[in-house]
């Protein structure tokens, strides 16, 4: 099967918030989440965007991947990971400072409006054109890609209809609730047959009931063909929908393989979580040494555990940590799952 | 899958997006428009004159200054304040800049609606003051080729300026662009007074050349008062596309920037 995108020692390193204040003027002192900045420019925090070099913030460092085509592929990190980042430079919206990506066959550096003319995006916060309305959003994207009028009504319709915000047609998307937004995002996403559908983070903000309409909707758009990205940081979104995950941390690409396969690669056991009223290294240390426990981290406070006993081993954990001279605050289970494998690559919970 | 575009193609589509929400906003865009130079012609070129505090044939060097005013706020405002909130916290226009065409074109498109509407501006408040003001000494539209060419050389710069300003600053600095753009280039532009009487006072005189608005209100005066002193059509239209181009540079730099991460 071919290569729907290619990505080879993708780079890209975002100017210190001092300099790009600097640089930018009037816009240094940007809005709550840097919101009025570019669209996929991560948070202007530097613990939350990767490491700082001697030029500025690493967002990514280095990524190389190979999606297939007509693949349903999932970018999975917590927040700053560079997972946006990626989706930016993937849809020409963010140059990448070192290193090559493809996309449908064209390049995203040097032929990116043949990328735009192969992509359709759906962002993370709904961007709809508020000067028109619920039809013409469609109607006039698709005329950005070469659609006669008449073929693109009918087909704003039908996708409109597909959707279920036929009935808002002529509304103005305003009055759209999240959901309707996020859906009308997808639809325009769509109206232009593109080959490749990127979503960042489509489900964030959505109740429950809309997540799952919206899960709904990729699957039938994955079971018609298209090659899907969607970057989350939601593990149960990435396990049920994808077909190959990514685990990205820091810029860096952690591990790549199926849900399936990632599982089992998770470390064996039950993780017990314990978070203690003080450094848990100490603790660590004596229960390595009982029995049934396969695997041991200790993190500032948080003591992680892995057991093939599962909550069993609760009250010899208790009284190990009390034996250390700490008390336990609280316990939190959790299953080998996509989420303890993050834990045990990264040291850290995804949300 | 759609084929390959032509650039034409997506332009013209873009273009007629904004003439759509153009023509939706088309009664306050005219409001907008006509209101200070109503306002200003209504003072200045009628009751100060009937009270007798000024000359009647100061209406004849204040016509054109008013239409260039009303032209190069037209043009400015018509892409700085779209192209703010564009670009502010709702990012509307990401659905344009994933459309299949170079990003420098999606400035040029902004810059040809802001000529449009400064084009409209002038034909709109041209006979708006002709009516308020009655008959008016020196007025001729004989020159009309000179007339179209300062109006559409005017409005591109100021249509330029506005791409620079509205990619440059955020929305809630808008009201500050007034205060420090705006107000300074209208007071300083030559609209209200031609640039020869500020022979009285050279310092002035010579530190307003680099305000574009001068040289479309001494245009204006060339064309439709030609008989009043003015600048040569040369010298206006010379060093309008000078400052276009700067405009131009800058504009579509910080537009790259904001575009494109």
């Amino acid at each position: 099967m071919s290569a729907a995108i290619l990505t080879q020692g993708l780079r890209k390193v975002y100017p210190a918030p001092s300099s790009r204040g600097r640089r930018d003027g009037f816009q240094a002192g940007r809005g709550p989440g840097g919101a009025s900045g570019p669209p996929f420019r991560p948070p202007p925090a530097p613990s939350a965007s990767g490491d700082r070099d001697s030029t500025g913030i690493v967002a990514l460092a280095g990524l190389d991947l190979e999606i297939r085509d007509g693949e349903f592929f999932g970018l999975l990190g917590p927040n700053g990971a560079g997972k946006t980042t990626t989706i930016g430079i993937l849809t020409t919206r963010v140059r990448a400072t070192v290193g090559r990506g493809l996309v449908a066959g064209a390049d995203v550096g040097t032929d990116s409006v043949a990328v735009r003319q192969r992509i359709g995006v759906v962002p993370q916060r709904p961007n709809p054109d508020r000067g028109l309305s619920v039809l013409d959003n469609l109607v006039f994207h698709a005329a950005y890609f070469g659609i006669p009028r008449s073929r693109a009504v009918a087909q704003a319709h039908a996708l409109l209809e597909q959707f279920e915000i036929g009935q808002r047609a002529e509304s103005k998307v305003d009055e759209l609730s999240g959901g309707q937004q996020q859906r009308l995002m997808i639809a325009r996403a769509l109206i232009h047959e593109p080959r490749v559908i990127f979503l960042d983070e489509p489900t964030v903000g959505l109740d429950p009931q809309a997540r799952r309409s919206l899960w709904d909707i990729l699957r039938d758009l994955h079971a018609q063909g298209r090659t899907i990205v969607m970057t989350t940081h939601y593990m149960e979104e990435a396990d049920r929908l994808c077909e190959r995950v990514a685990i990205v941390d820091e810029g860096r690409l952690l591990a790549i393989d199926t849900p399936a396969a990632l599982r089992a690669r998770a470390p064996g056991g039950t993780l017990v979580e314990l978070t203690l009223d003080g450094d848990a290294a100490p603790s660590a240390a004596l229960v390595q040494t009982l029995a049934h426990v396969t695997g041991v981290s200790a993190r500032d406070g948080v003591l992680r555990v892995y057991s093939d006993r599962g909550g069993q081993i609760i009250p010899a954990l208790i009284d190990t940590v009390q034996s250390s001279g700490r008390t336990v605050n609280n316990i939190n289970l959790a299953a080998p799952s996509l989420e303890t494998l993050f834990l045990s690559l990264t040291g850290k919970r995804l949300d | 899958m759609a084929g390959t575009v032509r650039a034409s193609t997506v332009f013209i589509a873009l273009l007629r997006r904004d003439v759509r929400v153009a023509q939706r906003e088309l009664p306050y865009f005219l409001l907008r428009t006509v209101m200070q130079p109503i306002m200003f012609i209504v003072v200045f070129g009628y009751l100060l004159p009937k009270m007798g505090f000024v000359q009647g044939s100061y209406s004849a060097a204040l016509v054109p200054g008013i239409l260039a005013l009303s032209l190069a706020l037209a043009a400015v405002q018509s892409v700085t304040l779209p192209m703010v909130q564009d670009f502010g916290w709702s990012r509307e226009i990401e659905d344009r800049l994933l459309a299949p065409i170079p990003i420098p074109l999606i400035a040029a498109e902004k810059i040809v609606m802001g000529v449009l509407q400064g084009v409209i501006a002038a034909v709109v408040v041209l006979p708006v003051a002709r009516a308020i003001m009655g008959p008016i000494p020196g007025l001729t539209l004989a020159h009309a080729g000179a007339l179209v060419l300062v109006t559409v050389v005017g409005a591109s710069t100021f249509s330029a300026l506005g791409l620079l300003i509205g990619s440059v600053i955020r929305p809630e600095q808008i009201g500050l662009m007034f205060s420090i753009i705006i107000a300074p280039m209208i007071f300083f532009g030559c609209a209200y007074y031609p640039w020869r009487g500020l022979d009285v006072v050279p310092a002035v005189q010579y530190a307003v050349l680099i305000n574009p608005l001068v040289y479309v209100a001494e245009g204006m005066r060339g064309a439709l008062t030609p008989a009043l002193p003015h600048m040569s059509l040369a010298v206006v239209t010379g060093a309008q596309l000078v400052i276009m181009t700067v405009f131009c540079t800058l504009g579509l730099r910080s537009f790259m920037r904001r575009a494109v991460g």
